[in-house]
Order: C-alpha cells, then sequence, then structure tokens
C-alpha cells in the first residue's frame, strides 16, 4: 500500500513538473509530428526535376520519341548527353546526375523483344530517395505502335549502383516508430535522476522513506503513457498521410510498443544514474543514438552488416523494435512469431531497470 | 543505549580525500531539547548532519539515533526524522500545496492524515494564503516556512535542520525559532546548526564546532561561566590604536572591536586584570575605562577556537 502510494506521488510530481515544462511538452507532441513529416517526405514524395543524362546508341524514331516520353514525365531533366554507359557512370560518381538512360543500339528490336528491357535506367544508389523514382520509371508505358505484348513488359530494366538495397517509404515509417521513441525515451528518462540532482532536490528525496524501485517506477510510468501518445501519432500520420498499410493487429503493435518503451526509458534511467550532469545525461543520450539508428537496420539492411555490427546492432533495442514492428505491420506477424525480439526487449528493460536500481544510492558520497 | 539521548555519536570522522572535514567529534543531544551547532563556514557542522541522517558515510566512528544505528539502519529512521537542507530543497515549480502533498504522499499519510495535517501546517507556518503559488515565487522567508512545513509533516521524532536560517530576515529568523521552541514542547528533539551568534545562544545545549573538531560543548550559560579566560570591557574614543597597545601584551589573547568598545580576553591567572589594563591604555596616553564583563557566546567562541578567530 505504502508501495503503490510513494509511487503514485512521484507519478503526480513528475506529471505536474512536466504540464508546466512547455518545452518539453511540446517536444512530446512535436518531435514525433515533425519527425515523421519531414522523414516520411523525404523518402516517399515524388521526386522531380531530377538532373539526368542520355546516352543514345539506337538514335531512331522511336528512340528519340522514347527519350521526349522520359522528360514529360517531369521525373528526369537531361543535363548530360553523352556517347557510353561508362561516361554517364563517371557525371555520376561526380554528382552532377542522380540518373541516366542508356538506350542500346538495337532498341527498336529490343522493344518488341519481350525478354529483354528495351533500355536500361542507371541510378545513384547513394542517395536512397533516388531509388525510389526507379519504380515510378519502371512502370511508365510506351506507346511506339498500337498497344503490342511487347509493352506489358518491363520497358526499362533497373541497374541500381552504390547501394543494391531499393527501399520504400512503406518500409521505413513504421521503423520510424522505433527511431523517434528511441530519441524521445531515453532524452526523457535519461535526465530524470539528475535534474533532481542539479536543481537540489536530491538531498531532499534522499532522505524520504521513498525505495529505489519506486522511484524509478514512478519516473518512468508517465512517459510510458507519452510514448504510447507517440506511437499514437505517428500511425495517425503515417496511415492518413502516407498511406501505411497495418497488416497485423493494432493491439500486437501496441503491446509491442509498450515493451519497446518501457526498454528504452529503462536505458535512460541507467544513464541517469551515471550522469552527474543533465549536458552528460545528454551526450550519453546521442552517444547509444547514433549506434542505435546506424546498426539497428533501420538505415542499412541488417542482414548485410558485418558480423561484428551485427552482435553490437543486437544489443541495442531498437534494432528488435524495427524487426518486430516491421513484422506486425507489414507481415501480419503476430506475438508468437516475433518471441525472440519480445524476450530481448524484455531482457533489455530488466537488466537497464536493475542497473539504475542498483546503482541510485540514497546516499551523497 | 541510553535513552535520554536523540543522538550519541562517538569518534565519529569524516575524510574527503586528505582533508579531515570532521575530527573524531562526540556527541550527546538530549531528548525534546534545542542542540546548536555553531561554527564558522567550513568547519563540518553539514558533514556532521549529514552523517548523522544515514547521507554520508562516516569515516571513523559510531552513530546512535533514536536508538538505531546509522548508517545501517538509516532506511528505518526516515520514517522518524526530518532533515532540512541549507539550499531549498523542495519543487520550485510545484505549488506550495502540491509540495506539501508530494512529501506527505512519500511519506505515507492516509489521505484523511493527510488532509488534516496540510491543514495543520499551512495555517501554523502562515501558508494558506499562498497555498497555491509555485514555490520557487516565495520569498527566502516563506520558503524556509514551507520547508519546515514539509519536514514536520509527519511530525518526526528528531528533526535535523542544516543552517535551516541563513537566507532569512531577523523577523522571519524570530517566528522561526518560535515555531521550533513550540515543537520541542510537543517532544520533539531538534538539531540545528548555524553561525548566528544570537541563534546558538537561544539553544538549550550548543556544540562549537571549528575546522572539523568539536572544541567545546555545554548549556550556553555554563559555557559562558567556564570560559577560559577573563573577559574585559574597554571603552574608548581610539579603539584602533588601543587595540594594538593591548594586542603587544603577552597575556592578552583576543581583543574583538565593537563600535567604541573593545572586548579583550586575558589569562584567567592574571591578576587585578582591570588595573593592569588600565595603566597600559594610561602609559599610552588613550583615553579609556576598562571594566569585567561577563563573557558573550562570541567571546566562548573566540577562547574555544584556540583564540584564532579573534581578529576583526
Amino acid at each position: 500500500m505504502m508501495f503503490v502510494q510513494r509511487i503514485f506521488a512521484i507519478i503526480i510530481k513528475e506529471i505536474r513538473q512536466l504540464g508546466r515544462d512547455r518545452l518539453t511538452f511540446g517536444m512530446i507532441i512535436g518531435i514525433p509530428l515533425m519527425q515523421i513529416i519531414l522523414f516520411g517526405y523525404a523518402i516517399n514524395m515524388d521526386v522531380r526535376h531530377l538532373n539526368g543524362g542520355i546516352v543514345d546508341l539506337a538514335d531512331t524514331y522511336s528512340s528519340r520519341k522514347f527519350t521526349a516520353a522520359i522528360q514529360a514525365t517531369q521525373v528526369i531533366d537531361f543535363v548530360v548527353t553523352s556517347d557510353s554507359a561508362e561516361g554517364l557512370i563517371d557525371r555520376m560518381r561526380q554528382g552532377d546526375i542522380k540518373v541516366g538512360v542508356v538506350i542500346p543500339a538495337d532498341f527498336d528490336r529490343r522493344l518488341v523483344d519481350s525478354s529483354r528491357a528495351a533500355a536500361q535506367l542507371l541510378i545513384d544508389g547513394s542517395d536512397t530517395s533516388i531509388a525510389n523514382i526507379a519504380a515510378q520509371l519502371r512502370d511508365m508505358r510506351f506507346d511506339i505502335r498500337s498497344v503490342t505484348s511487347a509493352q506489358k513488359v518491363s520497358l526499362l530494366e533497373v541497374r541500381n549502383y552504390f547501394n543494391p538495397e531499393r527501399r520504400s517509404a512503406v518500409q521505413i515509417v513504421p521503423a520510424l516508430i522505433g527511431v523517434i521513441l528511441n530519441l524521445t525515451m531515453v532524452l526523457f528518462t535519461s535526465v530524470a535522476v539528475v535534474r533532481e540532482r542539479e536543481r537540489g532536490n536530491l538531498e531532499m528525496l534522499i532522505t524520504t522513506p521513498i525505495r529505489n524501485i519506486e522511484l524509478m517506477i514512478g519516473k518512468i510510468t508517465p512517459y510510458v503513457v507519452i510514448g504510447l501518445i507517440q506511437v499514437s501519432i505517428i500511425l495517425a500520420v503515417g496511415i492518413l498521410l502516407f498511406n501505411i498499410p497495418i497488416v497485423g493487429s493494432m493491439l500486437d503493435l501496441y503491446a509491442g510498443s509498450l515493451i519497446f518503451i518501457a526498454a528504452t526509458l529503462s536505458l535512460g534511467l541507467a544513464i541517469s544514474t551515471w550522469a552527474k550532469t543533465q549536458f552528460q545525461a545528454m551526450q550519453l543520450t546521442f552517444f547509444t543514438y547514433l549506434p542505435s539508428i546506424l546498426l539497428s537496420g533501420f538505415m542499412f539492411p541488417y542482414d548485410g552488416m558485418p558480423q561484428f555490427a551485427q552482435w553490437l546492432g543486437k544489443l541495442l533495442p531498437l534494432t528488435h523494435f524495427v524487426e518486430m514492428i516491421r513484422g506486425i505491420v507489414l507481415r501480419g506477424a503476430t506475438f508468437s512469431d516475433l518471441w525472440s525480439s519480445t524476450l530481448a526487449l524484455l531482457v533489455f528493460f530488466v537488466v537497464m531497470m536493475s542497473i539504475a536500481v542498483l546503482r541510485f544510492r540514497k546516499r551523497l558520497d | 543505549m541510553n535513552n535520554d539521548y536523540a543522538i550519541v555519536a562517538s569518534n565519529l570522522t569524516r575524510r574527503f580525500g586528505k582533508i579531515v572535514a570532521v575530527d573524531q567529534v562526540c556527541l550527546e543531544i538530549p531528548r525534546a531539547k534545542i542542540y546548536g551547532f555553531l561554527g564558522p563556514n567550513g568547519s563540518g557542522k553539514s558533514t556532521t548532519i549529514r552523517m548523522l541522517c544515514g547521507l554520508l558515510m562516516p569515516s571513523e566512528g559510531e552513530v546512535s539515533v533514536l536508538g538505531l544505528s546509522v548508517p545501517r539502519d538509516a532506511e528505518k529512521l526516515r520514517q522518524r526524522i526530518g532533515y532540512m537542507t541549507q539550499k531549498f530543497s523542495l519543487y520550485e515549480d510545484l505549488s506550495v500545496l502540491e509540495n506539501l502533498e508530494f512529501i506527505a504522499r512519500i511519506f505515507g499519510l492516509n489521505q484523511h492524515r493527510r488532509r488534516m495535517r496540510i491543514e495543520e501546517n499551512l495555517v501554523k507556518y502562515g501558508l494558506t494564503e499562498f497555498a497555491i503559488q509555485r514555490a520557487g515565487t516565495l520569498s527566502g522567508g516563506q520558503k524556509q516556512r514551507l520547508a519546515l512545513a514539509a519536514v514536520t509533516l509527519h511530525e518526526p521524532e528528531l528533526l535535523l535542520l542544516d543552517e535551516p536560517t541563513s537566507a532569512v530576515d531577523p523577523q522571519s529568523r524570530r517566528n522561526f525559532w518560535d515555531a521550533l521552541f513550540e515543537l520541542t514542547d510537543q517532544g520533539t528533539t531538534i538539531l540545528v546548526s548555524t553561525h548566528f551568534m544570537d541563534e546558538a545562544e537561544r539553544c538549550h545545549e550548543l556544540a562549537i564546532l571549528d575546522k572539523g573538531v568539536l572544541v567545546a560543548s555545554g548549556i550556553p550559560r555554563d559555557l559562558s561561566s567556564n570560559i577560559d579566560a577573563i573577559v574585559l570591557d574597554i571603552e574608548t574614543q581610539q579603539p584602533r590604536r588601543s587595540r594594538t597597545t593591548l594586542e603587544q601584551a603577552g597575556f592578552v589573547k583576543a581583543v574583538t572591536q565593537l563600535g567604541n568598545r573593545l572586548h579583550a580576553m586575558v589569562d584567567r591567572g592574571l591578576e587585578e586584570p582591570v588595573s593592569r589594563l588600565q595603566g597600559m591604555l594610561d602609559d599610552a596616553g588613550l583615553v579609556a575605562q576598562v571594566q569585567t564583563t561577563p563573557a558573550s557566546l562570541e567571546d566562548v567562541f573566540v577562547a574555544a577556537t584556540g583564540f584564532s578567530n579573534g581578529a576583526g
């Protein structure tokens, strides 16, 4: 009973303080909203007026008409004309062009040959958002004579340079839930204990009968609710603005998010028992944030990473969450399919929470 | 353990690296009394108080507070003691009422008792009209009343107050001390540290700390009468020159200037001190009137700290 009451006291206090801290309160709504819109659009928006290059080795009526048709889509502006594919790749490496179209000498014959693509589209894969246009252009129809069976197959063969993996917003946005939560949750709790110390409240707090575990539970509980609100905001924007289909169950999605939120909050608490100042706490937070983004599979495909990086990634909660959330949202997976990531997140939570509880001392020395 | 004492400490020592902040301090603090720690900044008052409530580990020594061993049983003590930090340590972004509610909940007061105690203390410490005001916007005296209201909510048997009045005006200090006496009437033991002589004088008992060492302790009046010196009051129009003259004599241990008067402390064994000093001043051609006077607490403090704090 006392246990519950003391936790309750901390929760009420945290909520009241949070409500009075306008900036932090704004960040709770603002950060996810801003990030999802910026991130989502940068990735998903129709790409237009890309600088492109063309090599027309056929130089026939149909090849010229084909070039005009591509330009008519407004996706590519041909600013470079070259006489070989190698020439285009050189210009791409220099950053002058993002895409290149290579029309082979036997273009006319390829047009009626359903087994081969008529032309080649070269893409600068180092810029991930460019990859999306490949999909648009591949679906382009080219009406050269009457519609024959030839046009039904791919007109363009896509060759992706510098980055063999092509990704879509559908893949990015669910993982964004994790990336955004990872930032805000760790940040909120990493300053939780340090702030008490910096504002001089800690000396009072540690002479009360509050127990470590009660303090820690009281500190994270309000943020669990905030985390779930953030999940809802990101989901709403994802569904309304980016048409993200949710294949799996909403309940699984929220339950998975809840476990991830608890894991990241406990990481923040653990950081908070190490840091001496709020500034240090933020530095430590970012120290964990960057590897999370890079190694979690959010940016680069996890399976493509070297073994060492994969091990490192496995230590980070975001890795498991990205795997879990993509499974639920995109593949309709359930917890029984995703037990290993669920278990990993739970273990992470228990370990970090234990560190926080054990490291927090009700003493000044 | 003797039940007459709220706190018994023996050979209490605390080192920070090579610095000895508290050195072999022994204390016997009686129940339901106000016990004062008097000493300048850095004399080890705060460190001692922090060790007594289990916030700092003693490097050496034994402490028993309310019959419990500290730091071993520090957690059991929490419910029975109240500690008021030197710096205001409640939440400045919470209102007076919210702060009191928080503390009451943390100390496990049930809803009925919580309401009753908060209401009582709001009235008692004149905070009712500020109840919904943020603590950060209160004046020094109001903050300190809030701190006292918070620390006494759970009706602790022992209060440890670390320089509670250092940021407070004289009128607020008077009111604060009235409140402390009321608490001792109800049986609360109070340990209060201060560097104000007038506050030290109000304590039932007193310990004088200097550079981490307990140099004197007892009832203020006894300390004054047992002072290891004869105190002389000198009225003069030339206090600075008189002082220089007196300080040349080996038997004059310390001279303190108080406006146009001087307090001189001389060896206890000195024969006819009044005429000796009067003679010295007359010989120097200074107009002065020497007479004996009872020792003030400041004299006790100067004498107890080996006359090293006598200059000025």
